[in-house]
């Protein structure tokens, strides 16, 4: 299983099993991890599964769709470049290694 | 035709009939540990009850489609009872370009705009409910609170906005068979459904509501003009019924749990968690439906296509390989990932102005009322895919 990595906004790093297929905010909470709420379930409606995604990773990522950037207006913690909605973020074996952070906020 | 499914459980149950309906929790345990996925053969129909599947079922459009109807009936060989949804009864292309739009009005951005006229609302309703002490918790808070405040954001009139609770009983009976509860909801709505198809046209909304928002995505050509009105419609009939039971059942699920009830009391700001509790605990939506587009699998179970499927949410939300001590109310659990907004790219496109509404609604509660109990017994209104209530008697004492 694929492994990323992902540092709080306390500083910790973990890492984290994402099977292929599956989103990484699925996974996150599955996990317990905190920081990645997910709300909505996945559904690009909530916007509080915001990652901030290593920026030389970030352009291999897909193509967000109109709503996950629409949603990204509008989260907690203010967008970046880099920002993502890790529910739009299904895991494939290229992103393995993916390194993320968390925003200070997901709730308004 | 009637497939048997040999290696599929079958289940000798009707999850219509009044007393299913009724006290719905034995029969989501026997569905669920029957096995991953189920046969009722007096539907033809599979079931599946427990969270991986229903989630499963939920998350993969392409194999469990919407565009066939997500209630009982197939609609590739039954017509549609009304004109199809262009958001719960479609699948992408068709779906994106309007779920894009109605997304982007009530997306958190634009919710977040409503906030302060909702709580002026709830601190309103509050203060009067408080003079009374005994109130019916159904209509004068469950009802009352979200029937003014989501049509007042909508744009909608004053007038006559009880006959939306008409047209989402219909819409929500609908999913099920046409049984006698349909025919008696469809013989209510009739008389008012020239009302709410009118309340659907731009002229009959205010123009600073979230309904011209509709009107003025169609103005720049992102959905049709045609399309409007059928959106508003989605509107109305989803955003009412849901969140006006999903506040009852919370009501009730409260004043039977009162150290619960002490908790959000004591720390106002756990409203938003324990309004996502209830809801789990007690799914104010019950189920939807899918349709296989292929032949497929499910758990190892192998569907042909062009099968129905009920994805039993309540049932999910109860799932004790999902949740530690499924059947007991804690608000301080973490409930995310319960499946009554449903998920993947049908999850409710209203969830952030339900959470919010709900989460007002608790929030003043706690505020204000220090003990809530039954004061009587309390009546369910029977529908074959919500969990309603009909009156909720019950005493409030003053913080």
């Amino acid at each position: 299983m694929p492994i990323i990595s992902i540092t709080q906004n306390d500083g910790h790093e973990v890492s984290l099993d994402v099977p292929v297929g599956q989103s990484i905010m699925r996974a996150a909470v599955d996990s317990a991890i905190s920081g990645i709420i997910g709300e909505c379930g996945g559904a690009a409606m909530c916007g509080t599964c915001h990652v901030f995604v290593n920026s030389a990773e970030f352009a291999q990522l897909p193509e967000m769709h109109q709503n996950e950037n629409e949603l990204l207006d509008c989260t907690a913690t203010p967008r970046r470049p880099n920002s993502r909605l890790s529910c739009q973020l299904r895991m494939t074996e290229k992103m393995t290694g993916l390194k993320l952070t968390l925003p200070e906020r997901q709730q308004h | 035709m009637t497939i048997s499914f040999d290696q599929i459980p079958h289940l000798d149950i009707d999850p219509f009939s009044a007393e299913m309906i009724a006290e719905p929790y034995d029969m989501h345990e026997q569905i669920r540990e029957a096995g991953p996925v189920a046969y009722i053969p007096k539907y033809d129909l599979l079931v599946a009850g427990r969270h991986a599947e229903v989630q499963a079922v939920l998350s993969d459009w392409e194999t469990f489609i919407s565009s066939a109807g997500v209630g009982l009936a197939n609609f590739r060989h039954e017509k549609p009872f009304r004109p199809k949804s262009l958001l719960l009864e479609a699948d992408p292309p068709d779906h994106t370009a309007v779920r894009t739009v109605i997304s982007r009005i009530l997306s958190p951005k634009t919710v977040q705009q409503l906030k302060e006229l909702f709580l002026a609302e709830a601190e309103l309703m509050m203060k009067r409910l408080l003079e009374l002490g005994t109130i019916d918790g159904m209509k004068d808070f469950a009802e009352h609170f979200p029937l003014k405040i989501f049509p007042d954001a909508v744009g909608l009139e004053s007038d006559g906005r009880e006959n939306l609770l008409l047209y989402g009983d219909m819409v929500f009976n609908a999913l099920g068979p046409r049984n006698e509860l349909f025919e008696k909801s469809m013989e209510r709505y009739l008389p008012v459904s020239s009302w709410v198809m009118e309340h659907c046209e731009r002229s009959a909304l205010r123009p600073d509501g979230l309904g011209e928002l509709i009107y003025r995505a169609a103005d720049a050509g992102e959905i049709t003009h045609q399309q409007a009105p059928m959106l508003v419609r989605s509107f109305l009939s989803a955003g009412v019924d849901t969140t006006i039971y999903g506040m009852a059942n919370t009501l009730l699920t409260l004043a039977q749990h009162p150290q619960e009830y002490a908790k959000l009391h004591a720390n106002p700001a756990l409203a938003r968690q324990a309004f996502e509790e209830s809801l789990r605990y007690d799914s104010a939506l019950q189920m939807i439906f899918r349709t296989s587009s292929r032949d497929t699998e499910l758990a190892g179970h192998s569907i042909p296509g062009d099968r129905k499927i009920l994805a039993f949410l309540g049932a999910a939300n109860r799932d004790p390989r999902k949740w530690t001590d499924a059947n007991s109310f804690n608000i301080e659990r973490n409930p995310v990932g319960h499946m009554v907004f449903g998920t993947g790219i049908h999850g409710c496109v209203g969830q952030v102005i339900a959470r919010m509404e709900g989460e007002i609604a608790l929030r003043t509660l706690a505020k204000y009322v220090k003990h809530i109990e039954l004061a009587g017994p309390y009546e369910r209104h029977p529908n074959n895919s919500l969990r309603g209530m009909r009156t909720l008697p019950l005493k409030l004492t003053p913080a």
